[in-house]
């Protein structure tokens, strides 16, 4: 019998360098120990193999740097992995080689998402990355190569020092290389990070300043003929795309508030209303997965009326919005009305059922917006 | 006791020039007490009064000296409490007039000084601190002569603190303060100085007979306000409660009421025997009222009960205490509460803060108004989002201000009251270095930062006292302080016309500061009626989203969400906006410097 989770999601935690501004579960090093951690992935996938749906419509290998792993430990886990419609592996530009790009092709990678960041130099010393503006270009030209025709850039704004004409020779950079999608985020000075330590402060004074950024991606990629669908990503339009749908299926999941197992240390998993979260320590995941034991972990319950509320709060991210009967029982309705009338949300009918989306202001009042319709 | 043998008197000073210590060893000369009882400073029974150095409220102690019976009277030292000090000086025929031999007179000590000498009491003066390193005892001593009129030969120098000199004071004290008069045979007459509060035995009566006597038991009535009641018991303080049958013409004592309300009992107010009553109450009986309001809410605003219960237990205690419930859309529950001045208002704050466990927001004081409408109607008004609109004519209470600085503070003085709206009376050398300068000036222009402006443009020399003077008529005008559209009640204030813009200018800018930005544009307005004097806007955010969200993400957003959302439930809305408590704190709040 299978089970409800239609994606996969799978930790590599591996990285040549961990950069200064990163919160996630990384170890650097360690090449030896890349075999025996995708041991463990694939004694947890057994574990949980119930939970899983047949077929699997997505899977996303994320890090870290998953192709910093070493490459036969890699391949064997791309053979084992469940096959899906959606494959997409991160990738670093510095780490995609031929023989890399020829090695992920035949796993059956779909979709790659690159981590270019910026175009400028100076910020990505400043972000303690390693690939430069050729390594960029250089990795898409490889992966085009090797067939990709689906390829992500992530960009980040808001550097500190990032001048409005660095953010536009960036977004200029990325659309030359014509990426199918594109993921744009705020720099994140995340708590407890050398980066914020460092650069905290600053960022603070230039907040009011970025929100102008904001705007200027979005006005910059919609004119280039992409899709905004959610608050932080883009895709082409399917009109002129020959008719795919280039969103992220793996992130539409999540957005659209659906079930998902993760892999892997720190990998959160959302299955039959319980959220878990595998403790981030490799030596407790190995050990309890070599006994045949699932790895330690947090788990979080989820209340009917917490899932609707997620519900809520993810799919105001989306340009579609949300369908209103899914989450009526969190919504305020009297905050509705209000944002109605200021014009920062709106109700459409859509196929005789109601969606709630957010207008075009709206969007860029999101995460304010949501906490106000939440009852 | 014979009345011959009896002498009550006061012990009048400025802050720290050693009235309490000077107390004190009067008790252990006249061995009331023990040393090995004495606390320091024995007649302040508050914590609060000894750690901000002044006496609340009066006591009287009797002690026996070479065959007479003093009665020392406690006064209360500062200015809020002047009615209450003329009362205590009105049940005595003598004062020591204590000036500490380093400092001189200060502005209070002239103040109480003068109390003296209208009350005709018979001044003792008196040089304290004769043994501090820096004392000038010949040249204090000269000045406190010129003062109240005495050769300086017969002020008595002495060291409270080591005790030299305090049995020339008792001897001066026999010697010089007359005998009291009255007529032991006449109908029964007492002034009221003081009452407390027992909670098991009601309110206490301190008293000064004047004629006749009073027995234990017998029924009582306060003549003003005609309050009936039976003495249950009556007795003196030496400095415990002493029980005695009788009080004669000439003592000071107390008596038990049982009643439950002090309220019901003022001082100054005159206690007559039921059984022969007196015809006349004893002059000067006045019905003080409060000068000074604020509003007062707790912080939590589950604390409301809390507040109304503390303010009941303090109002016991503090019969010159007023307050009133009130509603602000900004603030919540909470009081307005009416102080007779400044200090008194500081005190009730940090008692409710400290006895009662209490966080609380103040706002910015305001004095009471008198206005007149165009159809004649007379209304008090305490709270400037009550002032009418429509207003005939305004009045304001005024002070006469007594400023003692250095001479080279002079033009700073003069500067600072005539920055607000002071006019100049006179000027007197006290001293070669010495000025008092006297000013007539609005209260309202004193309550907000008047004592710290002074003590910082003199480097803390001036001293400072004032005594209410009066209402007069000003070009005053209510301002309103307008968030989106919609006015703020807390905000309101009631101003002289010239100051208004100003004011309303630095106000709508410090909101526009502390405001958070919202989804739309907020304009925030000070506005005298229709016409609007100032606008700042405070602009709509452009961007507030969560970078990324994914998988790993999820819970802790939500969460942030929460928590979003609990802050703004802790926002004040008014209007569309939503403005956080702070931000009305940081306009409000004495302590924040704002207002």
């Amino acid at each position: 019998m299978s089970g409800a989770a239609r994606h996969l999601y799978v930790h590599l935690p591996f990285c040549a360098h961990r950069c200064g501004y990163c919160d996630f579960v990384t170890l650097v090093g360690r090449r030896q120990g890349h075999g025996a951690y995708v041991d463990g992935l694939l004694a947890e996938l057994e574990l949980e193999r119930a939970l899983l749906a047949d077929p699997v419509e997505t899977v996303f290998l994320g890090g870290g740097t998953p192709t910093f792993t070493e490459p036969a430990a890699l391949g064997r886990l791309l053979r084992a992995l469940p096959p899906a419609a959606e494959v997409t592996v991160e990738a670093n530009p510095e780490s995609v080689t031929p023989a890399l790009a020829q090695m992920l092709r035949e796993g059956g990678v779909t979709r790659i998402s690159l981590g270019a960041q910026s175009f400028q130099p100076r910020l990505l010393s400043l972000l303690e990355r390693r690939a430069g503006p050729a390594d960029v270009r250089a990795a898409v030209h490889t992966l085009r190569g090797a067939c990709f025709d689906n390829i992500s850039l992530d960009l980040v704004y808001g550097i500190p020092g990032q001048t409005p004409a660095e953010l536009a020779r960036d977004l200029v950079e990325a659309l030359a290389l014509e990426p199918e999608h594109l993921s744009c985020y705020e720099l994140e000075a995340k708590p407890g990070t050398r980066f914020t330590h460092r650069y905290g402060s600053e960022l603070e004074r230039q907040a009011e300043a970025l929100e102008g950024y904001f705007e200027q991606v979005v006005e910059t990629l919609t004119g280039a003929g992409y899709r905004w669908y959610e608050t932080a990503s883009f895709c082409r339009r399917a009109e002129d795309a020959a008719g795919r749908d280039l969103r992220a299926r793996h992130n539409l999941g999540y957005w659209l508030g659906r079930e998902y197992l993760g892999l892997g240390i720190g990998a959160v998993s959302t299955v039959g209303g319980l959220r878990w979260r595998n403790a981030p320590r490799l030596a407790g995941y190995l050990e309890a997965l070599a006994t045949g034991e699932t790895p330690p972990r947090e788990v979080e319950e989820l209340p009917a009326l917490v899932r609707e509320q997620e519900r809520l709060l993810l799919g105001l991210r989306l340009d579609r919005g949300i369908e209103l009967a899914g989450v009526r029982g969190a919504l305020d309705r009297g905050a509705l009305a209000r944002l109605e009338g200021g014009g920062l949300a709106r109700i459409s009918l859509e196929a005789g059922s109601e969606r709630l989306e957010l207008t075009h202001r709206g969007r860029f009042l999101g995460g304010g917006v949501a906490a106000e319709l939440i009852a | 006791m014979p009345q011959d043998r009896i002498r009550n008197f006061s012990i009048i000073a400025h802050i720290d020039h050693g009235k309490s210590t000077l107390a004190d060893r009067i008790l252990e000369v006249t061995e009331t007490v023990s040393g090995r009882d004495m606390r320091a400073q024995l007649l302040d029974s508050m914590d609060l009064e000894r750690e901000r150095g002044i006496t609340i409220k009066a006591q009287a102690v009797r002690v026996q000296w070479k065959g007479h019976q003093l009665n020392l009277i406690d006064t209360p030292g500062h200015v809020d409490f002047t009615y209450e000090v003329s009362r205590s000086l009105q049940a005595c025929e003598g004062a020591l007039l204590v000036v500490d031999a380093a400092q001189g007179i200060e502005a209070q000590t002239l103040a109480n000084a003068y109390l003296a000498i209208e009350n005709d009491l018979e001044i003792v003066p008196i040089v304290n601190k004769i043994d501090l390193p820096q004392a000038d005892p010949d040249g204090v001593a000269a000045e406190v002569a010129e003062l109240v009129g005495e050769n300086a030969a017969r002020v008595v120098r002495i060291s409270a603190k080591t005790g030299e000199g305090v049995a020339d004071v008792l001897d001066a004290i026999i010697e010089r303060v007359p005998a009291p008069g009255g007529d032991p045979a006449a109908p029964a007459r007492a002034l009221i100085f003081d009452s407390s509060y027992d909670q098991y035995r009601g309110v206490v009566a301190f008293v000064r007979v004047v004629d006749g006597s009073f027995t234990t038991r017998e029924p009582l009535r306060a003549m003003a306000l005609g309050t009936r009641f039976e003495a249950e018991e009556i007795g003196f303080l030496s400095p415990t409660l002493r029980p005695t049958r009788t009080i004669s013409a000439g003592e000071v004592g107390y008596v038990v009421t049982g009643l439950k309300d002090v309220a019901r009992l003022r001082v100054g107010d005159t206690l007559t025997a039921e059984g022969r009553p007196a015809s006349e109450p004893l002059p000067g009986y006045k019905d003080v009222k409060p000068m000074v309001f604020a509003g007062l809410f707790p912080t939590d605003s589950d604390d409301y009960p809390n507040l109304r219960d503390a303010l009941e237990r303090l109002k016991l205690n503090d019969g010159s205490l007023f307050y009133e419930p009130e509603t602000s859309q900004a603030l919540g529950f909470g009081f307005r509460c009416g102080f007779l001045g400044l200090l008194h208002m500081e005190i009730v704050r940090e008692r409710l803060e400290r006895e009662f466990d209490l966080d609380l927001l103040v706002t910015a004081p305001n004095v009471a108004y008198r206005v007149e409408t165009p159809t004649g109607q007379l209304v008090e008004v305490h709270n400037p989002s009550e002032m009418p609109l429509e207003i005939e004519r305004v009045e304001e209470p005024y002070i006469r201000a007594s400023v003692i600085v250095p001479k080279e503070y002079v033009g700073a003085v003069m500067e600072l009251c005539n920055d607000r709206r002071g006019s100049f009376d006179h000027m007197e050398y006290l001293s070669e270095a010495r000025v008092l300068l006297v000013y007539e000036l609005p209260l309202a222009e004193i309550v907000l930062d008047f004592y710290d402006q002074l003590k910082s443009r003199t480097r803390g020399y001036a001293s400072f006292d004032y005594d209410i003077s009066g209402f007069r008529e000003g070009a005053l005008t209510r301002v309103d302080i307008l968030i989106a559209g919609e006015p703020v009640d807390a905000l309101s204030l009631i101003i002289h016309r010239d100051g208004a813009y100003a004011r309303g200018k630095a106000l709508v800018e410090r909101l526009q500061k502390e405001i958070p930005r919202q989804f739309f544009d907020v304009p925030v307005q000070a506005a005298i009626g229709s016409r609007v004097i100032a606008r700042e806007t405070i602009k709509a955010k452009r961007k507030d989203v969560l970078a990324k969200c994914y998988g790993g993400d999820i819970t802790r957003k939500r969460k942030l969400l929460e928590k979003q959302k609990a802050g703004k439930k802790r926002m004040k809305q008014v209007g569309a906006v939503e403005v956080p408590q702070e931000a009305f704190l940081a306009v409000l709040n004495l302590r924040e410097g704002g207002g």
